[in-house]
This record gives structure tokens, C-alpha cells and sequence, in this order.
């Protein structure tokens, strides 16, 4: 009986606790955007985030892009060949990438790669008292530390999931044109009669956007409310992923639902 | 590391991701060829639009000449009424004939119009009085079996 | 600035961690143009002081106030702009591990003047310079020993001249000559900028010879102050054993805990 009650509060209170950390969050973001305006003043600060977020996750989603390029390029002729359209591989590998595969791969790569470093800086900064020295010299944390990151990775993100769709469109082309020998002519045309500007393109950065946003705001958050210490740290950076994963995910099947609906 | 070497960087990685953008919003998608910028607005009605989608494209002698913007049904005539986007520079002869037609076997639908012989043309908001609907392959086969069981005893 | 006595003011502070407390009941009157030393054991609550000080803590009852206003009531334009005139060493340093030990310094001066890359590179050398750290401006933080990153840490403190100087432990992992050093360099530093300083630490030796008053804490209270000469001079129990470091005597060396007779037989004696 006792055990049971214990259970039901312990329960209650570990609800309690996700509850007021989701309301943190909350507040946490409407300060983000509040000093966003001071951080912008100092432009150089977002460019280095840029630089860390965006220019060193170049390699792993270029190099990824083009491999999932090269795999549907495969599986889709396999596929399309049986049923004698194998002209319309082109389109298949542009609506994948453009609609679903570049937005929600590419995020999920940014997630590991720049959202944890991210988790990880800010923590480390934090556990070794450099942001609260950083408070007492009268300079915001939340302008220069928080929001220059927060914002690289939100420009970086839609510019990455773009470079990754276009490089999975040209390895689905190497495989299907240059090996397989599809049509050249027959694969492009294909390809933009049925890839839609607004559609599909435009549909596919604003849920690159909507990604970058949830996971850089995921990442900062995690690493501005680690516990200060090597262990808390790490923590934080294992959530920092596994949240971000859950949320592109999540947010892919809710923005799908109302993007492509009656499509 | 030094300021210059990474705005550079930077540079390169914004260009890039631009170039990226531009690549699939032309090379990609339909922005430079398909989207007419001058259309006017013709109407057609069916009686079945089979899988006919809206954006489908408008062909004439196999050309495209526009896109299916609206698809509706019509509560009084039970009809499918489908407004298309002709591109302004072509213009149709008043008795022009719509037509659903599917591109290959199981290919995607578009509208095809045959060219009539009147002098007068089409207008902007004009309805297309001929049509023919989508020939839907479900009904093709049941036509064909039941034709077939009629008169398969005699031919045996 | 608006009376020339007390730059200071701290009364009836209380302050709690969740539900422990902390700090019972403090209060100090720090003059203008001091230098001041907080002494006791560890964990008695030191470093929270300062950072009551600095408003990074809000008392739970009681009142600080420099120059004259609550810092607790402050918004946080006013508080910021009183922190711009307060440096503050901390405990542990805390440099910005990614810039170099000029940048360390220089940021301050970057953040809250206009000054001139040139100007600013001068000061910068001169308070590196201060530290005898001015060959060292190239390196980053992770290649300094620890006593080097303290006192990079304290040129970037002073950087901007403050009024109110707050060190958390200065002499701490430095050799005896750096020690020598850096304490004269805080008094002069005093003097020169007509500031008031705060320093946290445990050299007693070397804070009688610098400091102009001395205050004893234990178990978040003040249990004895006076000036260098009156400490010296004391019978206070807590005075002679700070400044002959017994083990046995009114400041615990134990952090609070059940006997440790009875925590050794445990529960399986019960
Ligand atoms: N963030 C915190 N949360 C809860 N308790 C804390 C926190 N920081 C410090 N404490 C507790 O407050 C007490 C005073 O800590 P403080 O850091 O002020 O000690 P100190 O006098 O500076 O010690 P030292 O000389 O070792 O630096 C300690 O008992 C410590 O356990
Ligand atoms: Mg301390």
C-alpha cells in the first residue's frame, strides 16, 4: 500500500519536475529572442557559429547526401523498371529528397554534429563559471553566448538540407544516368514537370527551417540548463540528441500532414 | 583562426548553400520552365476526372500549354468543373476539345486539347464545351469482361 | 559616490541554499577606499558573499547595498550598469576558454568602451604586464599552469579600473614570490584607482601585511574582525587558531555530520 502511494507520488513528482523544466524552456526562448536583437548588433559572433554549426558539417552532409542519393538511385530503378516507368526515377529521387529524405536527414545529422557541440560548449562554459563571469562583467550570456549559436544554427540548417538534397539528386543521376543508362533528357524533364516550385521545394526549406529551429533551440537549451558538472554535461549532450531525433520526427509528421494534404 | 579566413569560409558555405537552392528551385523543381507567367482562365466540365490532380499539366499536340488550377464539383449538373491556366501566348478555337488522358499506361494525368476548326476563340473565363472524360481502367475491364461473358457461350 | 563613508553595506543578510542555510545574520560596513579580507574555513559560505554582493544572489532576508542602493531591488539595466564598475576574480578563474589570454583581458575593455584597438592593446599589455604574464598574451587558457590562469583571471578583473574589486582567493596555487607580488599589487592597485576591494582568502600571514580590516566567518556568521593589529593581538579562540592553524578549536574542520562513532556501527548495530 505505502509502496503504491510512494510510486504514484514519486510519479507526480517527477511530472511536476517536466512540467516547470518545459516552462523554463519557454521563457528561456522568449529571453533568446529578447537579446536576439543585442546579439545581431555584434554580427561577427553569429558568423563564427556559422562557421562551426554550418561550414564544419559540410563534409558529413555532402558526403551523406550523395550516398542516399546513390541508394535511391538504385532501389528506385530496381523498383520503376519492373513496371517499365524507369524514366520516372528522376522524380521519385527529387521528391524524396526535396519533400522528406534532405529536410529530415540532414537535420538529424546536424543534431549530432553541431547541436551536440553546441549542448557541449555552452555546459562546459557554464560548469567552469564562464558564463556567470561573464554575467558579472555586465556583458549577457543569453546575447553573446547563447543567441549567436542559437542563430547558426538556423541559418546554417535550411542551407545544409538544401546542399544535401541537391547532392542526393546528383548521385541519384550518377547511378540512374551515367550507370544505368537512363534517359538523360527523359530524367531531368520528368523531374520538373512533377517537382513542384512552391510545392515541394519551398515546402522542404520551411521544414528545414522549422528543424534547425527546434534542434539549435534544443541544443542551447540543453547545455544552458546542464547540471555544472563533467557528468551533468554529458547528460545534457546524450538528451540534446536523443530530443532533437524525437522532435524532427515528430515535427516532420505534423508539418507533412499539412503541407501535402489532398496531394 | 584568423577573422578573414573564416568570413571567407562563411562566404563560401552561404554561396554554396544558395547555389544549392537556386539548383533545385530551377534545375529541380518547375521555376524556369513551367510556371507560365501570363495565363488566362478557361473552363471545362466532366463527367469523371478519373485521378486528375490540380497543377496536372495542359497539353496541346503534346506540348504543355498550361496547368489545371482548380478542380470543383458542381452540385447542380453532378459534373467535375476544372478550371485551367492557358498560357497567354497560345489561344484556342472556340470548339477546342478537352480531353483526360494519361500519360503512358499507368503515368500521371493531364488535360489534352485537340484543336477545332472555328474562326472565333476561346476567351478568358470561357467553359470548353466539348469534352471526353478519363477513361477509368476499372470500368475498361468490367466493360470488356461483361462483354465478353455475354457473348462467350456463342463464340464457343 | 554619494557619501564618502561606507561603499558597502551589508545587514541582517540571511541567505539559503533550497532549504540550508547558508549565511545567519551578516553584517559589514566596508569603507571607501579599503582593502578588506574575508577569512574562514572552507564552505563556510565565502564565495556565496561575494556573489551576494554582485547580485548574482538575491538575499533571503536582510539587504546589500553598494554605493548607497539595494542590490536586490535592482533592474537589470541598473544592476548591470553597477557591474560594470565592479571586477571580480572568481574562485576558479573562469577565462574564456576560447580566446587567448590577450583576448581574455581585452574583452572587457571590447565590450564596454570605445577605445581604439591601439588603446586598448596598451592597456591590455600594461594589466598583463601588471601580473608579469605580458610574454604569455598568445597563449590560450588551457596551456597555462593553474596559478597563471588565476592571474590572468585578476589582470582581467582590473581591466576596466573598477571601483569595487572582489577577489575570491588570489593567492591560492601561486609560488611564494607570485604570492608577494600579486599581494602588494593589490594594494597598490587599491590605492592608485582609489578603489575598494573584497578579497576572499585563507593566507592570513600575507593579508595582515596588505589588509586594512579583517572579518572572521564561521558557520555563516561574523565571529571576529578588527584591523591587522588587533588581530594579532587577539584572544579570540577563532583569531588564534586561524592564525596559528590548529585543527582543534571553535571552527570545525568537519563539514556538518551524526558523530562518526555512531555512522561507523550504522544500521547494523541498530
Ligand atoms: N549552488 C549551490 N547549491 C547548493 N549549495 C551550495 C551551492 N554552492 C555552494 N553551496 C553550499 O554553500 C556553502 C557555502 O559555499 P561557498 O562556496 O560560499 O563556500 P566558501 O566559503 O567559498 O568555501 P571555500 O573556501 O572552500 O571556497 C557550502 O556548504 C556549499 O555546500
Ligand atoms: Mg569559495
Amino acid at each position: 500500500m505505502t509502496r503504491v502511494t510512494e510510486w504514484v507520488s514519486g510519479l507526480g513528482h517527477v511530472v511536476n519536475e517536466k512540467i516547470a523544466r518545459l516552462g523554463f524552456a519557454a521563457r528561456f526562448f522568449v529571453m533568446l529572442l529578447v537579446y536576439s536583437g543585442q546579439s545581431f548588433r555584434r554580427f561577427p559572433l553569429t558568423i563564427r557559429e556559422i562557421y562551426f554549426s554550418g561550414v564544419l558539417s559540410l563534409l558529413i552532409i555532402l558526403v551523406s547526401g550523395l550516398f542516399v542519393g546513390l541508394v535511391l538511385g538504385l532501389q528506385g530503378y530496381e523498383t520503376l523498371q519492373r513496371y517499365g516507368s524507369a524514366d520516372a526515377l528522376g522524380v521519385l529521387v527529387a521528391l524524396s529528397l526535396t519533400r522528406e529524405l534532405g529536410p529530415v536527414v540532414a537535420a538529424l545529422l546536424f543534431a549530432s554534429r553541431a547541436g551536440s557541440s553546441v549542448t557541449a560548449e555552452i555546459g562546459l562554459m557554464k560548469a567552469t563559471e564562464q558564463l556567470t563571469a561573464m554575467d558579472m562583467m555586465a556583458v549577457n550570456p543569453m546575447a553573446r553566448v547563447v543567441a549567436p549559436r542559437f542563430w547558426g544554427g538556423v541559418i546554417s540548417m535550411p542551407l545544409l538540407a538544401a546542399m544535401f538534397s541537391a547532392m542526393g539528386v546528383f548521385g541519384g543521376y550518377l547511378i540512374g544516368v551515367v550507370f544505368i543508362g537512363v534517359d538523360d533528357g527523359a530524367f531531368w524533364s520528368q523531374m520538373q514537370s512533377s517537382v513542384d516550385f512552391r510545392q515541394d521545394i519551398i515546402n522542404g526549406v520551411i521544414k528545414s527551417f522549422v528543424f534547425g529551429v527546434a534542434v539549435s533551440l534544443i541544443a542551447v537549451f540543453e547545455g544552458y540548463d546542464s547540471t555544472p558538472t563533467a557528468e551533468g554535461v554529458s547528460r545534457a549532450i546524450t538528451r540534446t540528441v536523443v530530443t532533437s531525433a524525437l522532435a524532427i520526427l515528430a515535427l516532420d509528421f505534423v508539418l507533412t500532414s499539412f503541407m501535402f494534404r489532398g496531394l | 583562426m584568423n577573422r578573414k579566413l573564416l568570413d571567407l569560409w562563411v562566404g563560401f558555405f552561404v554561396a554554396f548553400g544558395i547555389a544549392a537552392l537556386l539548383f533545385l528551385a530551377l534545375k529541380v523543381g518547375n521555376l524556369s520552365s513551367a510556371n507560365f507567367s501570363e495565363t488566362y482562365a478557361l473552363q471545362a466540365k466532366f463527367d469523371n476526372i478519373g485521378g486528375l490532380k490540380v497543377r496536372a499539366p495542359v497539353k496541346s499536340a503534346g506540348v504543355a500549354v498550361g496547368r489545371v488550377g482548380e478542380i470543383r464539383f458542381d452540385p447542380q449538373t453532378y459534373e467535375a468543373v476544372v478550371t485551367i491556366n492557358v498560357d497567354a501566348r497560345y489561344h484556342f478555337p472556340k470548339d477546342t476539345f478537352a480531353s483526360i488522358l494519361t500519360s503512358g499506361l499507368l503515368g500521371e494525368q493531364y488535360v489534352g486539347l485537340d484543336v477545332g476548326g472555328d474562326e472565333k476563340l476561346l476567351q478568358a473565363g470561357d467553359v470548353i464545351a466539348k469534352t471526353q472524360s478519363a477513361v477509368v481502367l476499372e470500368k475498361l475491364i468490367s466493360q470488356f469482361l461483361f462483354s465478353k461473358a455475354s457473348d462467350g457461350p456463342d463464340k464457343k | 559616490m554619494s557619501d564618502s563613508g561606507s561603499l558597502v553595506k551589508i545587514s541582517g543578510l540571511n541567505f539559503s541554499y533550497d532549504e540550508r542555510p547558508v549565511l545567519r545574520g551578516i553584517d559589514m560596513d566596508i569603507p571607501r577606499g579599503k582593502v578588506i579580507a574575508i577569512m574562514g574555513g572552507s564552505g563556510c559560505g565565502k564565495t556565496t558573499l561575494l556573489r551576494l554582493i554582485g547580485g548574482q544572489l538575491k538575499p533571503t532576508h536582510g539587504e546589500v547595498q553598494v554605493a548607497g542602493h539595494a542590490v536586490d531591488r535592482m533592474g537589470h539595466d541598473e544592476l548591470y550598469a553597477l557591474r560594470r564598475r565592479m571586477g571580480m576574480l572568481f574562485q576558479f578563474g573562469a577565462l574564456f576558454t576560447d580566446m587567448s589570454v590577450f583576448d581574455n583581458v581585452a574583452y572587457p575593455l571590447r565590450e564596454h568602451t570605445s577605445l581604439s584597438e591601439e588603446l586598448i592593446r596598451d592597456i591590455t599589455l600594461m594589466k598583463l604586464s601588471a601580473v608579469g604574464l605580458r610574454g604569455a598574451e598568445a597563449l590560450m587558457p588551457g596551456a597555462l599552469s593553474g596559478g597563471m590562469a588565476r592571474r590572468v583571471a585578476l589582470a582581467r578583473a582590473i581591466a576596466l579600473d573598477p571601483l569595487l574589486i572582489m577577489y575570491d582567493e588570489p593567492f591560492t596555487g601561486l609560488d611564494p614570490i607570485s604570492l608577494g607580488v600579486i599581494g602588494q599589487l593589490i594594494r597598490r592597485l587599491n590605492d592608485a584607482l582609489g578603489a575598494t576591494s573584497i578579497m576572499v582568502t585563507h593566507d592570513i600571514h600575507e593579508s595582515l601585511a596588505i589588509v586594512d580590516y579583517i572579518y572572521f566567518m564561521s558557520g555563516g556568521r561574523v565571529v571576529a574582525q578588527g584591523t591587522p593589529d588587533e588581530i594579532r593581538a587577539s584572544k579570540d579562540p577563532f583569531v588564534h587558531q586561524f592564525v596559528y592553524a590548529e585543527a582543534d578549536g571553535p571552527v570545525p574542520f568537519h563539514y556538518p555530520a551524526p558523530p562518526f562513532g555512531k555512522e561507523l556501527l550504522g544500521k547494523g548495530a541498530v
